[in-house]
């Protein structure tokens, strides 16, 4: 990592720390500062609704959004590299929708409706199962295509139907679940990083940060894959596993994100373009860490504004994410010439 | 000596695909060694193999039958980081490497020697500076390769194969793509690299000029003779060179003189050519050939024929049944003819 990389670090810290901090002192009920400082501190307070609210809701929700957006981000510049395709990402390639079918495929053959926060242990690992096993199927898809088909904007449209056909799978099982199913489903589908309660934080967690921690392992091929996979097989480097690793990595982060906070776009995609233009390199060795720290403060970010409403109500989290991230993609696409870091 | 340590050995090696059941030979029964300090020149028509026989020997495929040797040790032996450190390659593949500098990217080929992150000692960083230095992109080392002319991204790529450290390197049409200043720059490049660094170096190329001039062995890959090796000078004075493209088109001759391919003369016509040296000599012929005029010398035995006298560029006579013409350029005498 160069100095470049320890100066953005830093100052991102700063920006996480602030965001959470705003995100646990915001929201639809007002609480003064100095109480969720002692509610945190785990001193008494004066309303145990305070203690409550910021407990169950609140803290889960910050903890969810910052580690959710590292992970999208990592799974976006990971599958970024692989396919050697700067529009890659897991929505675009259709693995999310694939988590998004596992999930619906264990919640109707659970007998239950499509619904998440709601579930039990048993259940929430089948869910979890399910998520990871959809998007391993897709991306195993992907990776296969990937050998047949050349072309880098052919192989996202071939992510992009992929991604439609599950989506109509889904329909075609909403069509048999129930109205309350339905509706859940929906709601799921717009995102929410509410969607984790405080007894499930220590597993989701675990399972983000072994994802993270694959992605982490991974910098030194990834680096390598940057030259192609015909450099990066003479570099050493065992092109199988690497890919299996990869698979199981960005699986199991799209996995347990999607089941938890429904599909959420675009954080994957934009924000390892942002860590690249702020770091002008595409050096793993840097840019990994702050696009894991970048993705964490859009995440937090987004949460902040999706709860700004206050009392009114939450605006869904996939409202907020395109609009920022949409504007990065199109002037990454602009000045494509101008930015180095895919010629 | 280790100057004639071999690197690579192919005996009775036999190339090519398999695919489920079905095996497609490219060429068997092929014999060769590279050594330390020498630049060889894999060439051949398209088609001929050149690619299949360099993934062959960078282990990226395996081969079909026979022996192949590396260091000599069998070559499927070596593990993958063994094999890392051993052969070196540069491709013709684009990369996504535009956002690193020139020296994160040369830096990358010190990874077969790194640990588990890819941190940099000092050593590794002296040899990356060597290399720069050695192929001479020092002064652009911070610039970012997207920044890079085809010239010296090829250079990069030299550099990040030297950096391995591997005592042979294999490259895919160095010069394809390249310009004429870059492409004789990236030979001598290479030649000055397998002699100072004592490395084995080969490459496929179809710039043929720059390989006579440069190679110190020529490796001529054809369907119907299978791989011919040696000394470019052998093989050329053998007459080995016609070989090469006999099969696509027979009318191609190599120039013995010149050292270069060309169309053979179609001679519908002839002349007695006088030129006044050797450069006008050649040009002439150059000029008469194109108009389908075959060539031959001023003796008695073609007195018949008409005569050409070239003086200089700008004095040129034609003698036709005893009556003189003198043109003052090239262009007079072709509008005449």
């Amino acid at each position: 990592m160069n100095n470049k990389g320890y100066i953005y670090g830093g100052v991102l810290c700063g920006i996480i720390l602030m965001l959470m901090a705003a995100n646990l002192l915001l929201g639809a009920v007002d609480i003064p500062a100095s109480a969720v400082a002692d509610i945190l501190c785990g001193r008494g307070t004066e309303k145990e609704t305070w203690s409550f609210i910021v407990w169950e809701s609140r803290f889960p929700q910050c903890i969810t959004a910052l580690l959710c957006g590292a992970a999208l981000s990592a799974s976006g510049l990971m599958l970024q590299t692989v396919f050697n395709n700067p529009l890659a990402d897991s929505s675009i390639l259709g693995i999310s929708s694939g988590a998004s079918l596992g999930v619906a495929l264990v919640m109707l053959a659970g007998g239950g409706t499509i619904a998440t926060g709601a579930f039990t242990l048993s259940g929430f690992v089948s869910v979890i199962l399910g998520a990871f096993l959809g998007a391993a199927c897709i991306l195993g898809i992907i990776l296969f295509l990937s050998t047949v088909i050349k072309n880098s904007v052919m192989l996202l449209i071939a992510g992009i139907m992929i991604g439609y056909v599950s989506s109509s799978l889904i329909s075609l099982l909403n069509f048999f679940a129930t109205a309350e199913g339905v509706h859940s489903y929906t709601i799921w589908g717009l995102g929410n990083f509410g969607g984790v309660s405080l007894e499930q934080l220590p597993a989701f967690s675990a399972m983000v940060v072994a994802g993270l921690i694959v992605a982490v392992l991974l910098i030194k091929p990834l680096n390598a894959l940057l030259l192609g996979t015909r450099y990066a097989e003479n570099l050493g480097v065992n092109i199988r596993r690497v890919r299996n690793l990869l698979l199981i990595a960005t699986g199991l982060l799209t996995a347990v994100t999607t089941s938890f906070c429904g599909p959420v776009s675009f954080i994957g995609l934009a924000v390892p373009h942002i860590a690249r233009l702020m770091l002008g390199t595409s050096n793993h060795n840097s840019l990994l860490p702050v696009t894991l720290l970048t993705g964490s403060a859009v995440a937090l970010l987004c949460n902040l504004v999706c709860i700004l409403p206050g009392e009114a109500g939450i605006i869904p989290l996939n409202a907020v994410t395109p609009i920022l991230g949409a504007p990065v993609i199109i002037y990454v696409i602009v000045n494509q010439r101008k930015i180095q870091y895919f010629n | 000596m280790e100057q004639q340590a071999i690197v690579i050995e192919g005996k009775d090696l036999s190339i090519g695909y398999r695919k489920g059941k079905v095996t497609k030979y490219v060429h068997r029964h092929l014999n060769f060694v590279l050594r330390r300090g020498e630049l060889t020149c894999l060439l051949g028509a398209n088609g001929t193999g050149k690619s299949t026989l360099l993934r062959t020997l960078a282990a990226a495929q395996s081969a079909l039958g026979g022996e192949l040797n590396l260091l000599g040790r069998k070559i499927g032996a070596y593990t993958e980081r063994e094999r890392s450190r051993t052969i070196g390659v540069v491709l013709t593949d684009k990369t996504q490497a535009g956002g690193l500098t020139v020296y994160e990217l040369v830096a990358l080929g010190r990874q077969p020697h790194t640990g588990f992150f890819g941190r940099l000692r000092q050593t590794d960083k002296d040899i990356i500076r060597h290399a720069l230095q050695a192929v001479g992109i020092t002064d652009k080392a911070s610039q970012y390769t997207a920044e890079l002319s085809d010239g010296e991204r090829q250079k990069v790529m030299i550099a990040k194969a030297l950096v391995q450290e591997c005592p042979l390197i294999l490259l895919d049409e160095p010069t394809a793509f390249l310009d004429v200043v870059s492409r004789i720059e990236i030979m001598t490049l290479l030649h000055r690299l397998a002699e100072e660094e004592q490395k084995a170096i080969l490459l496929s190329t179809h710039d043929i000029e720059q390989a006579l001039v440069l190679a110190d062995r020529l490796w001529l890959l054809t369907p119907e003779n299978g791989m011919e090796c040696g000394v470019t000078e052998d093989l050329i004075l053998n007459n080995r060179m016609d070989t090469l493209f006999a099969r696509q088109n027979s009318r191609i001759r190599f120039d013995l003189t010149h050292g270069v391919f060309s169309p053979t003369v179609g001679g519908k016509k002839s002349i007695r050519l006088n030129a006044a040296n050797e450069v006008l000599e050649h040009w002439t012929q150059n000029a008469l050939n194109r108009r389908n005029y075959f060539c031959l010398p001023d003796e008695t035995a073609y007195a018949s024929l008409p005569l050409l006298t070239v003086v200089s560029p700008q004095r040129i006579k034609l003698t036709v049944e005893g009556q003189t013409i003198v043109f003052r350029s090239f262009d007079q005498l072709l509008q005449t003819l």
